[in-house]
Parts: structure tokens; sequence; C-alpha cells
């Protein structure tokens, strides 16, 4: 990539690091919020559901801030964690926090669809047949919904390269720690003579997001020919 | 006894309230559509836990409210055989078969693939997803399935309910070959389904058993009719005598001589024959100059008004008790009422091409 100079490269390294970091370590609890809310009811469901989708509606600035004030070195969470060795704040681990936090919706809602659409008849069937409910759910239900929670990841990966507002909130924006792509644009934009850079970069942000898109939908497609044999 | 229960669950404003014992071969639960034979199939299964009761699989409890036990359905070693197939659509016929054997505790018998794979015909399917399977080679597999899991009984829920009736008659004689293997409970509201299969009948009407006992005996009695008389239809056993030159087979029904067109069957066999109520004429006189040729001699057992103008009378000949549907108006011209002797014409004879054994 001889076309991205160290600057611009440098950010879309960090940016892929978060978001891969991000997105495999969220997923399994995408998959159980998914299934949750899918197959399983419960006193405060309701509100489940709500949680996981506020970040999609709130400001992302009140996101990070909420990060910030709960994960920062004397926030709740962020001092009992520190002496752990785990610290969030103005660290690369902060960014994937931020953005596993603002892709989780995109995640449980593919994720969700995708449980939705395998008939639990047949994983009645598999249980009258001697499975557990751990084994249908690992020979039956996850093969079946695959696709989906591929798709649910690549979505939350895509969102996860783009997030700015809650990130740069909770963990500012530190060339090579915390600049990520879209915080190196803000970043270009701000000085003379950064158009160049921020324009490529940008360029790189619309290829990521499309193909994400795209990849996403081929993939729900196949969870529907799964689960009909097609 | 393969199964034993007694159980109550009240949904909504329908109560489930049954207890019936079933000996080996099949069990059919005979009803209409809201009987509540699916809910009972399911309790069995433990796909619903009923609210009282107990349930015994093989004299095994899975279920007693009591007692608080409740078996999830994988704890049941059952099979299952679904109206509409349930095979797993990410899964190879193959290893659909191989599913249940999967999860049989290590020491259980074992069913063998290969003999279950022929015996369903279904070799050349193996490698295919059930996708590219027909309505009769999905319900095929679903039964092959089922019994690889060697199960101790085998659920059945309307297992043709789905098909066509060239595909019914497709499926019907597998389950017959498996009558002597392994306790069934079929549910069915088809009288000649019930006719070809069942060892014992349970005929339920509003979640409540009105009827059981041996097939022949119950379907002989014309107040069981769940599906209406249209379906009434009594079950004789038979024995094939000789082939005719002339196309004929000659079968022996308690002495009294019964032709039908040709049969596969060797002289010997043992047939269980259904004869629908509507396919019988009743004679006062021993009939002349008739084209049919089969009329048996019978004494009237009893007269049944049905809300129509028809009636059916049940009547006890050599052959076993028959049932005929005729008019109310014809009872009176011919004076019918218990007691009295006459003849019943038969116009056509149904076969179900098996043993009774059971």
């Amino acid at each position: 990539m001889d076309w991205l100079g160290p600057e611009e490269w440098q950010a879309v390294a960090l940016s892929l690091k978060v978001a891969f970091w991000a997105t495999l370590l969220s997923l399994p609890f995408g998959v159980l919020a998914a299934h949750a809310l899918a197959r399983r009811d419960f006193p405060g469901k309701a509100l489940l559901n709500g949680l996981i989708h506020l970040p999609l509606i709130l400001p992302p600035v009140v996101t990070g801030y909420l990060l910030l004030v709960t994960f920062g070195v004397r926030g709740p969470v962020g001092s009992l964690l520190q002496p752990l060795g785990i610290v969030f704040a103005f660290r690369w681990t902060g960014a994937a926090l931020a953005a596993a936090v603002m892709g989780f919706p995109l995640m449980v809602r593919a994720i969700r669809l995708s449980f939705e659409a395998v008939d639990p008849k047949l994983e009645q069937a598999a249980a009258t047949l001697g499975a557990s409910r751990l084994w249908v759910f690992l020979t039956v239900t996850l093969p079946l919904i695959l696709p989906g929670v591929l798709a649910g990841a690549v979505l939350a990966f895509a969102k996860a390269m783009g997030e700015f507002g809650a990130t740069i909130t909770f963990v500012s924006n530190i060339p090579g720690q915390t600049q990520t792509l879209p915080s190196a644009i803000y970043a270009f934009l701000q000085v003379p003579g950064g158009e160049a850079s921020a324009l490529r970069l940008v360029a790189v942000s619309v290829v990521l997001a499309m193909g994400a898109l795209i990849a996403s939908e081929v993939l729900a497609r196949r969870v529907q020919q799964r689960v009909t044999g097609a | 006894m393969s199964l034993s229960l007694q159980i109550t669950h009240a949904q909504g404003d329908f109560t489930l309230d049954c207890a019936f014992d079933a000996p080996p071969g099949i069990t059919v639960l005979f009803g209409r559509s809201g009987s509540g034979k699916t809910t009972l199939v399911n309790a069995v299964a433990g796909l619903l836990r009923p609210q009282a009761g107990r349930i015994e699989i093989d004299g095994r409890p899975v279920f007693d409210a009591a007692r608080g036990l409740f078996l999830p359905p994988h704890k049941r070693r059952l099979g299952y055989v679904f109206q509409e197939g349930r095979l797993f659509p990410h899964l190879s016929v193959r290893q659909n078969l191989l599913y249940g054997r999967w999860f049989a505790p290590k020491g259980a018998r074992r069913e063998d693939l290969s003999r279950v794979v022929e015996m369903l015909g279904i070799g050349p399917l193996l490698d295919r997803r059930p996708a590219a399977l027909s309505g009769g080679e999905k319900q095929r597999v679903a039964i092959g399935r089922a019994l690889l899991a060697s199960p101790g009984l085998i659920l059945a829920d309307e297992p043709l309910a789905a098909l066509d009736e060239a595909r019914k008659s497709e499926i019907l004689p597998y389950f017959e070959r498996l009558r002597g293997e392994v306790p069934i409970l079929y549910v069915s509201h088809s009288a000649a389904e019930v006719a070809r299969l069942a060892t014992t009948v349970v005929v339920l009407d509003k979640g409540r058993v009105v009827r059981q006992g041996p097939a022949a005996e119950v379907l002989a009695d014309p107040s069981v009719t769940p599906v209406g008389a249209r379906a009434a239809g009594a079950l004789l056993e038979a024995v094939v005598a000789r082939h005719h030159a002339d196309g004929l087979t000659e079968l022996d029904a308690g002495g009294q001589p019964l032709f039908l067109p040709l049969l596969r069957q060797a002289p010997g066999a043992r047939l269980r024959i259904r004869i629908a109520a509507h396919d019988v004429l009743l004679s006062r006189a021993r009939p002349e100059g008739l084209s049919a040729l089969n009329i048996l001699p019978g004494v009237v057992h009893e007269v049944r008004p049905g809300e129509g103008p028809g009636a059916i009378v049940s009547l006890d000949t050599p052959a076993g008790r028959m049932l005929a549907r005729v008019t109310q108006r014809s009872t009176q011209a011919l004076g019918l009422e218990a007691g009295v002797a006459c003849h019943a014409v038969i116009k056509s004879v149904a076969v179900a091409p098996e043993d009774v054994g059971g």
C-alpha cells in the first residue's frame, strides 16, 4: 500500500486491529444476547433489548462519555480492572471497547434474525432423537445460523472500523495509540494541506463499508438457503 | 406394556384427560382433529409437560407429577416421525439417519444402518440433501432416522397426512413391517390407516378416551366413527385358499369363501381385509342371479340410525362382525332389527397385504 503515507497506514492498521478484537470478543456475547431475544421469555427482556440498542440511538459522544465515566481509571469498573493490568482509558483497548459497544446492536440484530429463521420444530426433532440442549445448539441451530453469525460479525467489524464519536470521547485521538481511521481523517482535515491524506482514507472507508454491507447481505441470504436446504 | 399413561392437561378451554395402556405392536390414536391426539403424543415425547399424571415407556417412568419427575425429550429414548418429516436441511440423508445413533447410550441395542436403508429402499438417496427429496422419500428417511435412534417406542404423528394417495400406499407397508419390531404409537384420523396398521385402537374424542381395544373389535363397533359414518368399516381376517385360473383369488374367511381380484400372496397367507360399510348391501333372502360373488349369511346385531337418512347395521357373520351402511327406509322395508337373519353382499374388498400378527 505505497499510496498510503506512514501516518495514514498507521491509522488503517490500528483500525483493523481495533475492529478485529472488538468483533471477536463481542461475538460470543452477541450470539447469547441474540438467542435470549429470539428464543426466550424472561422478565426484563424489553429492558435488555433497549440497552443493547441504546448506542444506536444515543449521540455517540454520550456513549463515549458514559464509557469514560464507567471504564475510566477512576470509574467503578475501570478502577477494579486496573490492578489486573486491564486499562481502557486512552489506550487502543479502549478504542476496541468503544467499537464493540457501538457495533453490538448491528451484530445482535443480524444474528437474531437468523435465529428467528430457524424452525424450532427442527430443534424439537433433534431433542427427541437424544440430543441435549447444548448438542441441539451445536449440531442443528449453530450450523443453520452460521452465515447469519458471520453477517453480524462483518457488520460489526465495518461499524468498528468507522466508529468515531464514542472513540474520540473515550480514548481521545493519539496517533499510533488511539487514532483510528475516522479520527485520522478528522485530524488531517484540521491541518492545512491535509485534504489529500484525508481523501485517501475516505476512499478506504467507503470501500470497506460497501464491501461489508454486500458481504453481510450475501451471508444473510445464505441463512435462508440453509434453513430451506435449497 | 410398551406404554402406560394417565395424564391430565388443560389448555385454554380444552382439557386432555386420558389413561390407557398400549401392548406391543402398533397402537393407533384415532380421532378427528382437535381431539387431543397431538397433545397426547407431545406429552409422551416430553415436548409438553402435562399438569398431572404419569407416563411409563417400556416400564420406565418418564413423567410422574406426584414425584416431580419429568425426563426431557432427549432422555426418553424415542423416535418421533413428524407429519412434516422435519429432516435437518443442512445434513445429508446419511447424516440425518445417523443423527440419533450418535446420542444413543453406548450399551444400547444398535440398529443396523444397512438393514434399515435396505428395508426402506433409500440406498440411492444417502448422499442427497433433504431438499432434493420427494415427500414420500422424506418420510421414509424420517422413519429410518427414528428407527436408527434404537428407540424403545416410536411416535408417529399423522406421518402420511401431508402425502397424496399414491405416496401413502408407498409408505404404509413400511409401518406394517415395523409392527413386529418396535412398539409404535401412531396418530391418525384415517379409518383406512387404522384398519391396516392397528394392533390396538384408542379412540379419542374431546380429549378423552372413548373406546380402546383390539382393532377388529373397535372398528366393528358402529358407535366408533370419529370421522363420520362415511368412513365406517369392519376388519375381517382371512386366509388365502387358492388362486383361480380366471384371475381371482379365493380367501377363506371363517369358513366362508371370498373372491378377490388376483392377489400376490401365496395360499396359506393370513390377510387383514377391510370392508367399508358403504360397500355392503343387505338382503333378507339369499340373492339369486346377482353379479356380486361375495355373499355372506349373517344375523343382525344392531341397527343404529344416523343423523341423516342413513343407518349403520352391524351383523355377525361366520367371517366376523361386519358393518353395512343402508338407508333407514331400507331397514324398515326389510324389517331389520337385532336377531334377524340376512345376507351381506359385498361389492368390493380392500386388502391390507400383510399378516395380522402383531
